[in-house]
């Protein structure tokens, strides 16, 4: 998104926050939970799933009481029917009786049947009725017959009540016959009695057997009901009326049953007796019925109650049998418990939904509020990228100021107290300065708004430039320093030299500043060659890790990266059968990858800090930064540059063993006629004065021999590597060097010297030169080597192509002035020596930045012309001129820079289209193209892009200061004073 | 010899007590450094084209800001000029009056802007005394 936004700056921060709005409210998701009242949706799924677990207990419920309700119909049914059975079997043989009372007391005559005869038959048949007490036959006396019956009989007719002699009354009904249990009965008139006279009445007038309702028994103090059947003289015709029956009439035949024993018997048969309870019921008046069986009292299970109709033949009177279940139906745990679980599983699934609802609402919030802090995280890292830039920007000022002041206060009468002060403080504002610089870089990048060069440059001297930087440090610590470039690196590169150097001056300055002992070695291969290599080596050193490959390295010492050691860097420069140099060089890639490692023998990096190397700021701890200073960003600036060469930053450490920092960079490659260019001078002219000397090293240590090959290789020299000095001589067949190279401590481990070369070279006549390579040589070594032979030459290292020339040439003394390379003297000299001379036109509206960047300008030797407004500046530009730069501003009334830019450009277009033979005469170049360079206050929105866009070449701050001067204006003419000069 | 170096001396304090009182910053340093033989008027020219140029502005930002409709542009333009002007001879509070003064004209802000046009005209007043003082004290 700080991409996006770069044009607008102004409104970086409320652009982006607005878009980030919009962003937001555009992946507004779907969310199916709502969002509120999640309580009253739990409440109200409770509420339905209990209604739900009723319904389903009612059903469950309802099926069980049904089986109750069903047992119950069927048991009181049951007793009902057997009941009424039994009932039945008893009044037929009541009946029977009466057919044999009638056949044998009235159709014989005599009578064969006596008190006796009945007593006996009836007790021997009373097995037939056990529901009967007894069985009696009492019979029907008018009043007028009283008398006689009374004296045949030979006693008076008794009452029922009080066996008293029987009032007048029309008729009576005196029992003559009773079985024995009865036998009380014997003359009691059966009519005296109102139950029995009722039933006798309507016995007769129906002719069947009829009960009474029930009543105390005499004998018992058991409910029963008297069956009376009557007993006629003659046979009556089935349609016989009431009168022919009462006519008919000669006696009435009872029995009494005991009811409550009969059901009391009969319930015992029968199972589940226990259960239910049974009452029986005359129900013939239906408002008032009378119980034959069971307790008055209402007990037992009310709710559910059977009743079953009982006929027992007397269509008068009618019984009912009820039954009801002694206990309460039992609750009917499945159902409930069904009905609970099922609720129970319900309400927690309810409640699980409830909970997750609240808890996506929850999630879902936390992440809006997270995103929309992002959005504000991300506003605020800009605002804080832009406000560094700003910052850093405007502390450069006043620092500028204070350095200023410094200098001309360094340039006043001072004592050496006071010098040696102000020298410091100046020493200290430039360090200020250099860090503001990198955090300026470090904005920069964040902000996204460093861009990369992209010209020819040659890397070896890029590093060797590297080197020299550190060369002095290297050297007092005593360290190995060195650089090795693989021949299969192209020598001129396109790409940033500044940015490529400012990460190798960090990654190696880091090491210099960490190591006290031992080396630090610069490596560049191509990074596929690398790579390649790598898989090639890495399992042979594995395997041969034991035998102490680890200490083949540069300064014999071990360093972090086990695999980078010489076996391995054997292959990289002797493998010359690489497949991939044969892809690269037929032009199918454009891009050389680089793989640049810088390896150390420092203090390494904590394994705890090694994670937060590359964050900006952070160093191993704070005890680090005490001792040896610097703020930590000088890692982070370089991985974003080495990421904006397309390439990535990594390392190995080991603490106390040292740190291996690799990163690989992409570059274009470079056309071999680009090298023609004005440009040419960005890279060393190295002199070829020793093309075809030969040389022999004498070093024991292969990665530091290939190091000083490599630069002596560079200088067309023939190199011969030995590792000691006898066998010097034994290499002689191939000719006699023109010089020997010894390292130190070869030469101090080693015989003497002189003794040597005597007896090796003492036959020849003209002897090589021999040459000592120190690191560090104390006086006494010095004046020892003089003795042993080395009075030619003595090169300390590190080594660099153009130092060791310049030695050689001291050594063979090679007459020919060697170009002395580019002297980059920095401040004023160097840009008088640019622009003296140079006609500037200055373009600005405004008078006194006018004439202050003449002034600026003249001071530094160049003729200036100014012009107010940029149609004063065509004027003056019409072709051809005599102008080798313009300073343009870029705001300015009427026409602002951009557009007189422009103008100018489509101006010199036409002119070069337009006379291409003519342009020889009027100046240098072949075509009109005249370096514009903006002058903006603002130099963190004028992006070299913008200008670009309008045919700028470059642009400078203003107000003008000596150095942002000379970083725009070298660039311009540099290039033009090389090829002059 | 003596009286020149007095003289020096005493200029320096006098430049160096304008910096701390953040009248002046680097580039009236630079300024300095540009003054040498071949160019011995070179910052009193500066100076005093400044002082011309400014007075001329401050007229002019008056003016247009006494309009009935103000023409904000034109307002900008000068207080562009002003902000130029002064940060190319390092007076730096005038400088920052002027950013201040650009944002008012960018939210067409009447009020902000005449505050702003009397800071400046204070600011300038100021500057302009100390930078007498110091060439009275230089020449």
């Amino acid at each position: 998104m700080g991409l996006k936004m770069q044009g607008h700056h102004h409104h970086m921060v409320a652009v982006s926050l607005n878009s980030d709005q919009q962003l937001g409210t555009k992946r507004k998701y779907t969310s199916y939970v709502p969002r509120t009242h999640q309580g009253k949706y739990l409440a109200l799924w409770i509420i339905a799933f209990g209604f739900a677990a009723v319904h389903v207990y009612r059903c469950i419920d309802a099926g069980h009481q049904q089986r109750i309700q069903e047992g119950l119909v069927s048991m009181c049914d049951q007793r009902a029917r057997m009941l009424q059975d039994q009932f039945s079997v008893c009044v037929n043989h009541v009946h029977a009786l009466a057919v044999l009372v009638s056949t044998f007391h009235y159709y014989k005559n005599p009578s064969v049947i006596d008190q006796e005869t009945f007593a006996e038959y009836t007790a021997r048949t009373a097995f037939e009725r056990p529901l009967l007490s007894g069985v009696a036959y009492a019979q029907r006396v008018l009043n007028s017959q009283r008398e006689d019956f009374e004296s045949q009989h030979g006693g008076t007719i008794r009452t029922m009540a009080n066996k008293e002699p029987s009032p007048h009354r029309d008729e009576y009904a005196p029992v003559i016959f009773a079985q024995e249990t009865v036998s009380y009965l014997n003359l009691v008139d059966m009519m005296s009695g109102e139950e029995d006279r009722e039933n006798i009445l309507r016995a007769r007038s129906t002719g069947k057997a009829v009960l009474t309702s029930p009543f105390k028994l005499l004998g018992s103090h058991h409910l029963g009901v008297v069956l009376t059947i009557p007993v006629y003289k003659s046979k009556l015709p089935p349609n016989a009326s009431v009168r022919d029956r009462i006519e008919a009439t000669v006696g009435y035949l009872g029995g009494a049953f005991d009811v409550e024993s009969l059901v009391e018997n009969l319930l015992g048969q029968l199972a589940g007796n226990q259960e239910i309870i049974v009452k029986v019921y005359d129900v013939t008046n239906m408002s008032d019925p009378l119980i034959m069986y069971g307790r008055q009292a209402q007990y037992g299970d009310l709710t559910r109650v059977r009743v079953s109709t009982l006929d027992f033949g007397d269509p008068f009177r009618k019984h009912q049998m009820t039954c009801r279940y002694l206990h309460k139906a039992p609750i009917s745990w499945t159902a409930i418990t069904t009905a609970f679980l099922g609720y129970v599983i319900v309400f927690l699934a309810g409640y699980m939904f409830y909970t997750g609802a609240i808890h996506i609402v929850q999630v879902e919030d936390d992440f809006h509020t997270m995103q929309q802090l992002k959005v504000r995280a991300e506003a605020a890292d800009v605002t804080k990228s832009q406000f560094l830039a700003t910052v850093s920007h405007e502390i450069r000022t006043p620092m500028n100021g204070i350095l200023g002041m410094l200098a001309l206060l360094l340039d006043t009468d001072l004592s050496s107290t006071q010098r040696d002060y102000a020298q410091t403080a100046q020493a200290c504002g430039r360090a200020l300065i250099t860090l503001i610089n990198e955090v300026l870089d470090r904005a920069k990048i964040e902000a996204g708004k460093l861009e990369l060069e992209a010209v020819p440059f040659d890397l070896r001297s890029v590093l060797d430039d590297v080197l020299s930087l550190f060369s002095e440090k290297s050297r007092n610590k005593g360290i190995e320093l060195a650089v090795f470039v693989s021949d299969k690196v192209p020598q001129i590169v396109m790409g940033d030299p500044g940015r490529f150097r400012q990460v190798i001056t960090n990654l190696v300055g880091n090491s210099v500043k960490f190591t006290e002992q031992g080396h630090i070695f610069v490596q560049v291969h191509l990074a596929e060659h690398s790579i390649a290599v790598h898989d090639a080596t890495s399992d042979s050193c594995l395997s041969g890790r034991s035998d102490g490959c680890q200490t083949n390295t540069l300064s014999g010492r071990e360093a972090a990266d086990d695999q980078n050691n010489w076996d391995r860097f054997k292959h990289l420069i002797a493998d010359e059968e690489f497949p991939f140099q044969v892809l690269t060089s037929d032009g199918i890639s454009q891009n050389v990858n680089l793989m640049v490692s810088v390896e150390d023998t420092g203090i390494g990096i904590p394994l705890h800090a090694q994670k937060l190397v590359f964050m900006p700021f952070m160093q191993a701890d704070s005890s680090t930064s005490r001792h040896y200073g610097g703020t930590g960003i000088g890692l982070s600036i370089s991985k974003c540059l080495v990421e904006l060469m397309g390439g990535h930053i990594s390392f190995i450490s080991r603490p106390q063993i040292g740190s291996t920092f690799s990163f690989t960079a992409s570059f274009k490659r470079c056309e071999q006629n680009m090298v023609t260019d004005p440009k040419r001078s960005l890279y060393d002219e190295l002199p070829t004065a020793f093309k075809g000397l030969k040389a022999t090293i004498v070093d024991t240590k292969p990665i530091r021999a290939a190091v000083t090959r490599y630069h002596l290789k560079r200088l067309g020299v023939f190199v011969e590597v030995v590792n000691s000095i006898r066998t010097v001589a034994s290499v002689l067949g191939s000719g006699q060097p023109d010089m020997i190279l010894v390292e130190k401590d070869v030469w101090l481990s080693g015989d003497d010297m002189s003794n040597i070369r005597a007896s090796v070279f003492g036959h020849v006549l003209k002897s090589p030169k021999m040459i000592l390579l120190a690191t560090n040589i104390t006086g006494d070594e010095f004046d020892k080597a003089k003795a042993a032979g080395f009075s030619d030459t003595l090169i300390m290292k590190p080594l660099r192509a153009s130092m060791v020339a310049a030695c050689l040439q001291q050594v063979f003394g090679t007459g020919k002035k060697v170009e002395q390379g580019r002297v980059m003297a920095n401040g004023s000299v160097y840009l008088r020596s640019l622009l003296c001379g140079k006609k500037i036109l200055v373009v600005d509206d405004n008078r006194v930045n006018r004439r202050v960047a003449a002034g600026a300008l003249k001071k530094f030797g160049a003729e200036v012309e100014c012009a107010d407004c940029g149609k004063a500046a065509l004027d003056l530009l019409q072709i051809p001129h005599g102008f080798d730069a313009c300073f343009m501003d870029i705001q300015m009334p009427e026409m602002d820079g951009f557009e007189a830019t422009r103008r100018i450009r489509e101006m010199e277009e036409k002119q070069t289209s337009g006379s291409v033979d003519g342009s020889c005469d009027t100046g240098t170049t072949t075509e009109w193209h005249l370096p514009i360079l903006a002058m903006t206050a603002d130099v963190i929105h004028a992006t070299f892009e913008e200008c670009q866009k309008s045919g700028m070449d470059g642009y400078v701050s203003k107000p003008f200061q000596e150095e942002n001067l000379y970083q725009a204006v070298a660039k311009f003419f540099e290039s033009k004073t090389a090829t002059n000069s | 010899m003596d009286v020149v170096s007095q003289l020096q001396r005493q200029f320096v304090e006098h430049a160096t007590s304008l910096y701390r009182e953040g009248y002046l910053d680097d580039q009236f340093t630079q300024l300095l450094k540009l003054q040498d033989e071949s160019n011995p008027d070179f910052v009193v020219e500066v100076v005093s084209l400044f002082f011309e140029d400014t007075e001329k502005l401050l007229n002019n930002l008056t003016t247009a800001l006494q309009q009935e409709s103000i023409d904000y542009k034109q307002v900008d333009a000068h207080v562009h000029q002003f902000k130029g002007s002064s940060s190319s001879i390092g007076a730096q509070r005038v400088k920052n009056v002027c950013v201040v003064f650009r944002n008012y004209c960018d939210e067409k802000n009447l009020d902000g802007c005449l505050v702003c046009l009397e800071q400046a005209k204070n600011e300038y007043l100021l500057v302009r005394n100390k930078l007498e003082a110091l060439f009275n004290v230089s020449l």
